[in-house]
């Protein structure tokens, strides 16, 4: 069953064809990587994927629900429901501790939980970080608060903007293990990167080029 | 952690993390609710304090008789003026006026209250002083020119009483009094004096009364007075009234121009900062988009802080605003103003409403910024 479905979207900013008639689908427990040179539409595509963005033309289904035609604010809701983002930048308040990043995720949400926003930062290991402030973590403890905040209220689709981009050797490690994690535990995960290492943990691979897929890859077959 | 907490805590971080923009929004709208009720209690003050300064230009309102009448009782007149309230009545100065002769030539007698004539017509020069005996008399600056009698002067005064005998009186001058109209050519005397020349007591021509009070205040005045006391006719010195009225009207137009120069510029002042602000935090904006916040939050995020910079900004100014309209009032008038206890409160409600309308403009960009910079790295 697919979580996912892009059926011959387009998105033209002028004169530029950012994506060009693209279709994909993501399976429900999917792990997927997209990559691409720069300009090659995988922003334009994340922002579509991610509800940031409706696109000019084709339709997006996320959970069998048509998306394409959603007013902004519906597109929130959506997003705030169902799509857990996971930032290169990492993007964490910088006057709020550890715990409270995650939390604000369930303020935008619904209700706070502490006790469930402490669990959710014991499961990327920084329960022991928790009444940090960002600048008092590294950058990979950094990107583990901005997954646990991503986790928080349990989205159908885990979306990552080069998670790893940021990150040393030893860090990217821990997220990957964290990704892999996730994945085992039946998470849908669409990761968009530069890194081959990061999209060979992927089942499939799909190349942008110009707006368009240029290739598929698939690992697990 | 409750979600109001969380609201409240980021909405103090926003504030102290940007403490010197916020110091300066925060002053900007303290100047412009102290300008604001210290022009607004001033100007509320304005008659009562302007009103018994006016007063120095004479009564304004005037007792006749009604009808036919040519004399009205002094006594009416008394229960007319227990109709007027204590505090605003200035003076009630009765006229009796008769004519006798000075050397053959005839003048007006004036019989009058001279402690009344004091308050009521505090604008006349007297050279010398207001006759305190019985057989004392004020002359106008022209009878003593004419007459060349000066105060401490002894005249000789006759005439006809009302049955007809003749009466004569050895006065002593006591005073001058100029004044620059009709009053010059008369001859004041107290009015005991007069009616025991005159033969008859407790009347007079008119009653010239001075209150501290508005146009709107005095036509009440004479219209009770009209119902409740029907042998008066009460009139207003138009000339004083409507001088009065103008100058009033224009001084509250001028202080109301002032108020509403601050507040343009105290907008001004919160919306620069506040656009500031948002230009400064539209990755966290963004952020919080991205993480599923509705404009409907980020709206109330910024006017929060809106509302805090009104209601501290309006407190503070209300506590100023008070040391500034008692200063006002020291120097120009001369005495403390009194400031009705909704005055501070309305300040502060408006501070509020200016603040917020201030930061619509702000907010509106703020709901403008996308949650995709974010992942844009901007």
């Amino acid at each position: 069953m697919n979580i996912l479905e892009l059926k011959n979207i387009s998105m033209i900013y002028g004169s530029v064809r950012a994506l060009d008639d693209v279709s994909l689908s993501v399976g429900q427990g999917e792990w997927l990587a997209i990559m691409g040179p720069s300009g090659s539409g995988k922003t334009t595509m994340m922002n579509i994927i991610g509800c940031m963005d409706r696109p000019t033309a084709g339709s997006v289904l996320l959970e069998g629900e048509e998306l394409s035609g959603l007013s902004p604010s519906s597109l929130t809701a959506i997003r705030r429901e169902k799509v857990g983002l996971i930032f290169q930048q990492f993007h964490l308040i910088s006057y709020l501790t550890a715990l409270e990043n995650v939390m604000v995720a369930q303020y935008y949400h619904s209700m706070i939980d502490e006790r469930e926003a402490l669990g959710a930062l014991e499961r990327v290991g920084l329960k022991e970080r928790a009444k940090h402030l960002p600048r008092q973590l590294s950058g990979g403890e950094q990107q583990r608060v901005c997954i646990a905040r991503a986790l928080i209220n349990y989205p159908r689709l885990i979306l990552a903007d080069e998670p790893t981009g940021n990150l040393d050797e030893a860090n990217e490690g821990i997220v990957m293990e964290i990704f892999r994690r996730l994945h085992g535990e039946g998470s849908t995960i669409i990761v968009v990167t530069h890194d081959p290492e990061v999209a060979e943990e992927a089942q499939r691979i799909v190349f942008l080029e110009h707006g368009r897929i240029a290739n598929v890859v698939r690992r697990d077959a | 952690m409750t979600r109001r907490r969380m609201f409240f805590k980021m909405l103090t971080y926003s504030l102290l993390r940007r403490r010197s923009r916020m110091t300066v929004a925060l002053l900007s709208v303290a100047i412009g609710a102290t300008v604001l009720l210290g022009m607004a209690a001033v100007s509320y003050d304005i008659p009562r304090q302007m009103g018994r300064e006016f007063r120095s230009y004479g009564a304004n309102m005037i007792f006749v008789a009604s009808g036919e009448e040519a004399l009205l009782r002094v006594d009416a007149a008394q229960r007319a003026a227990a109709l007027i309230p204590p505090d605003e009545l200035i003076g009630l100065t009765p006229y009796r006026y008769g004519i006798v002769r000075v050397n053959m030539q005839g003048y007006t007698a004036v019989g009058t209250d001279f402690d009344q004539a004091a308050k009521t017509s505090p604008y006349w020069s007297i050279a010398g002083e207001y006759p305190k005996a019985g057989g004392e008399i004020l002359i106008g600056a022209d009878v003593a020119e004419f007459t060349k009698l000066a105060p401490g002067s002894s005249m000789t005064v006759t005439g006809r009483a009302e049955d007809g005998t003749r009466f004569r009186l050895d006065a002593k001058i006591s005073g001058t009094v100029r004044t620059g109209s009709v009053e010059d050519g008369f001859i004041f005397m107290p009015m005991p004096t007069l009616e025991s020349l005159m033969g008859s007591s407790g009347v007079a021509e008119v009653v010239e009364v001075s209150i501290a009070a508005d146009e709107t205040e005095l036509k009440r005045i004479v219209s009770e007075i009209s119902r409740e006391v029907p042998e008066i006719s009460p009139r207003l010195v138009k000339r004083v009234t409507q001088s009065e009225t103008t100058v009033l009207s224009k001084l509250q137009a001028l202080v109301f121009l002032v108020s509403l120069v601050v507040l343009v510029l105290t907008m001004i002042c919160v919306a620069t900062t506040m656009m500031t602000v948002v230009l400064e935090r539209r990755k966290e904006i963004g952020l919080k988009k991205a993480l599923g916040a509705d404009n409907r939050r980020i709206a109330a995020e910024f006017l929060g802080e809106g509302l805090f910079l009104g209601s501290a900004g309006g407190a503070l100014g209300a506590v100023f605003g008070y040391m500034f309209a008692q200063a006002i009032s020291m120097n120009v008038f001369g005495r403390a103003v009194t400031i009705d206890w909704r005055l501070p409160l309305l300040a502060v409600l408006i501070s509020i409403a200016v603040t917020i309308a201030a930061c619509l403009l702000p907010v509106r960009r703020a709901m403008d910024v996308e949650p995709a910079l974010v992942l844009r790295g901007e």
